[in-house]
């Protein structure tokens, strides 16, 4: 017998709990040729802001230790592009599509670019992305998810200005991660997604240079997961909406650990990159993991740890 | 079969062979990359089973026969390492063909100059091998005469081929930049014709080229190299910048016109 897969993050339904993280998979398009898009359970957007943005330069990109760092510091054809020149192949695909969204300029911004998402019937969830490291908000000088008032008030303006299923998008780079969590869940968010990357730096010994042109970068791939499991494990605990993990899913068995630490669904970050098949395959593995183990709906994994 | 341009396949390796001191030529049998791919493209190859290390790593196609495709390779580090430890009969997991490949001029211009610099030569033989019948001049530029790769096959196809290395044990002592200006100035059958320059090598060379090109109101296209984390246009993280603003090195690229570069 097929097991259930499908989830549910706030009213909305996904076919089955595997999707793809912001920035890490374009706009769909570029996967085109390798997958098949109707498969996922839902597709994150690259983060859009208000005005285009040029990004950092290069380079931009190094690979670490089980991972990589990145500065690409949110390159993106702005709200209206986006929904000129990007929307419109996402709207065909099908599967429910989240629009990532950031501003350096604090809520205001925010509340415009939500507004305008509101308006839009196929999209079907906006995730807030206060998490970004290479984006710091202009007046602090920090994340907004590095603070929990901050992160409540953030949410809490957009709440109100959008129907649509919001999810808050946190930083590890915090000492308290379940503070901000339940902050945005006060605030009304429907979900939370953890983690962002982690600021990091990589050095060039020969000619005593960082290797990316901005000094320092986001770490992600593999060499974060423990930290980002045992963030989910925490947040569980503490939030009664649900939470979507990243960091690191490589594989059916990484992923499974999210769920067992108290995902609801998971996002497939950097792996895209390294196998633009990834994503269909970890949702395979899962299935397949169920099956094996007589386990009738993934939603029985959610938090299944044994302490 | 499927009608996509890029495509994901396991390719099986035939031949895994040492051409020079650190060099390996890689011959994989795939049908449709071998037919689809057209020359400046590139593959990315996944050089380990496991999650060590973890990206791919491009190579350009160095040449096309039949069913299979060849790459060219330096060891540079581990991922080159593995690589040249693969044995016949290994299936590599392979990404491709990706990225704009070199414009053909071949009505516009008679002479046709390739300048490959060190690994530069690697999809330079696959262009030359498209432009044969235009006899084009390669100019191979080298560390040493040890240094100095594919000279024989470029022969094979007829072009002329003139050698500069570093340190003068071969050809032209000196840059190969400092050979083709000679080259453009001294009073060569290549003088006064109208041409157009292909070159990839090393970035300083091919900034080199530019200039080189300017000067000479000539058309030059070079093959850019950058760090790619998805090599298919996802990641952003392999831009260059252009008078156009930024491009993707692995999608706009890996082949732009010199004069697009903001160096
Ligand atoms: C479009 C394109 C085509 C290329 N074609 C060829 C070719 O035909 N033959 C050939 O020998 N080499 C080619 N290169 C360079 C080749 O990809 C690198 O030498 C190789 O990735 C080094 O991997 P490594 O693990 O051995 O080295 P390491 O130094 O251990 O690699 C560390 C990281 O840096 C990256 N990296 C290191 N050097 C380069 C480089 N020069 N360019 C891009 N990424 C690099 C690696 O991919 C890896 O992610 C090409 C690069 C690009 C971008
Ligand atoms: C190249 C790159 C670009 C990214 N861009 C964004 C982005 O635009 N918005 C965002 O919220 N997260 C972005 N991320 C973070 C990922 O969505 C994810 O949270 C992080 O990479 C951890 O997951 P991973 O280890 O599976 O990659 C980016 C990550 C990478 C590697
Ligand atoms: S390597 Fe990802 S966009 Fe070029």
């Amino acid at each position: 017998m097929n097991p259930n897969l499908e989830v549910k993050i706030g009213r909305l339904k996904f076919k089955n709990p595997v999707t793809v993280a912001s920035g890490t998979f374009g706009y769909a398009e570029e996967f085109k040729d390798f997958i098949n898009l109707k498969k996922l359970g839902a597709i994150f957007t690259k983060t859009i802001t208000l005005k285009p943005r040029l990004g950092n330069p290069p380079p931009r990109t190094c690979e670490t230790p089980a991972g990589m760092l990145n500065s690409i510091g949110l390159e993106n054809p702005g709200i209206e592009g986006f929904i000129k020149e990007k929307l419109p192949f996402l709207k065909k695909i099908g599967v429910p599509i989240i629009v990532s969204i950031a501003s350096e300029a604090g809520a205001d911004e925010f509340m415009v670019l939500a507004r305008r998402l509101d308006k839009i019937k196929e999209v079907a969830a906006i995730e807030l992305n206060i998490s970004c490291p290479n984006i710091k908000e202009k007046k602090t000088k920090r994340l907004i998810s590095q603070d929990a008032d901050a992160t409540y008030d953030l949410v809490k303006s957009v709440r109100k200005v959008t129907k649509k299923m919001l999810i808050t998008k946190l930083s590890p780079h915090v000492p308290d991660i379940t503070e901000i969590a339940c902050a945005a869940e006060k605030a009304g968010s429907d979900a939370v997604s953890l983690i962002n990357t982690f600021p990091a730096l990589s050095i060039d010994i020969e000619t005593h240079r960082p290797q990316l042109a901005t000094v320092t970068g986001g770490l992600s791939g593999p060499a974060i997961r423990p930290i980002a499991v045992r963030m989910v494990w925490e947040v569980y605990q503490k939030v009664k909406i649900p939470i979507i993990g990243i960091g690191g899913i490589i594989d059916a068995s990484s992923a499974l650990e999210f769920f067992l630490a108290g995902a609801t669904a998971i996002s497939i970050g950097m792996a895209n990159f390294i196998n633009p098949a990834a994503s269909t395959e970890i949702l395979e593995g899962v299935k397949k993991y169920l099956i094996k183990n007589k386990i009738k709906d993934i939603r029985m994994l959610t938090g299944a740890l044994k302490t | 079969m499927p009608t996509h341009k890029t495509f994901q396949v396991k390719a099986k390796l035939l031949r895994n062979q040492r051409v020079a001191e650190k060099h390996y030529k890689m011959t994989l049998a795939s049908s449709r990359l071998a037919k689809q791919a057209k020359p400046g493209q590139f593959v990315e190859v996944k050089v380990s089973e496991g999650p060590e290390p973890l990206l791919r790593r491009p190579f350009g196609v160095h040449r096309v026969s039949g069913s299979n495709f060849e790459i060219l390779y330096e060891i540079v580090g581990i991922g080159t390492q593995l690589l040249s430890q693969k044995k016949p009969g290994a299936s590599l997991d392979i990404i491709g063909p990706l990225g704009n490949g070199f414009t053909l001029s071949t009505t516009h211009h008679t002479a046709h100059i390739l300048v490959a610099g060190g690994m530069g030569v690697a999809p330079l033989l696959f262009l030359a091998e498209k432009l044969k019948k235009q006899k084009p001049l390669v100019l191979i530029g080298a560390k040493t005469k040890r240094h100095i790769l594919r000279e024989k096959e470029f022969k094979q196809l007829g072009c002329s081929v003139k050698i500069s290395t570093d340190d003068g044990s071969a050809g032209f002592p000196g840059k190969v930049t400092e050979l083709l200006q000679d080259i453009l100035q001294g009073h060569s059958p290549w003088k006064d014709n109208p041409c157009a320059l292909y070159a990839c090598g090393p970035r300083p060379m091919l900034k080199e080229i530019a200039l080189i090109a300017k000067s000479h109101k000539i058309p030059a296209q070079i093959s850019l190299e950058a760090h790619l984390a998805c090599g298919i246009g996802a990641c952003l993280g392999c831009v260059v910048n252009t008078k156009q603003g930024y491009k993707r090195v692995c999608k706009e690229g890996p082949v732009f016109e010199a004069q697009e570069i903001i160096w």
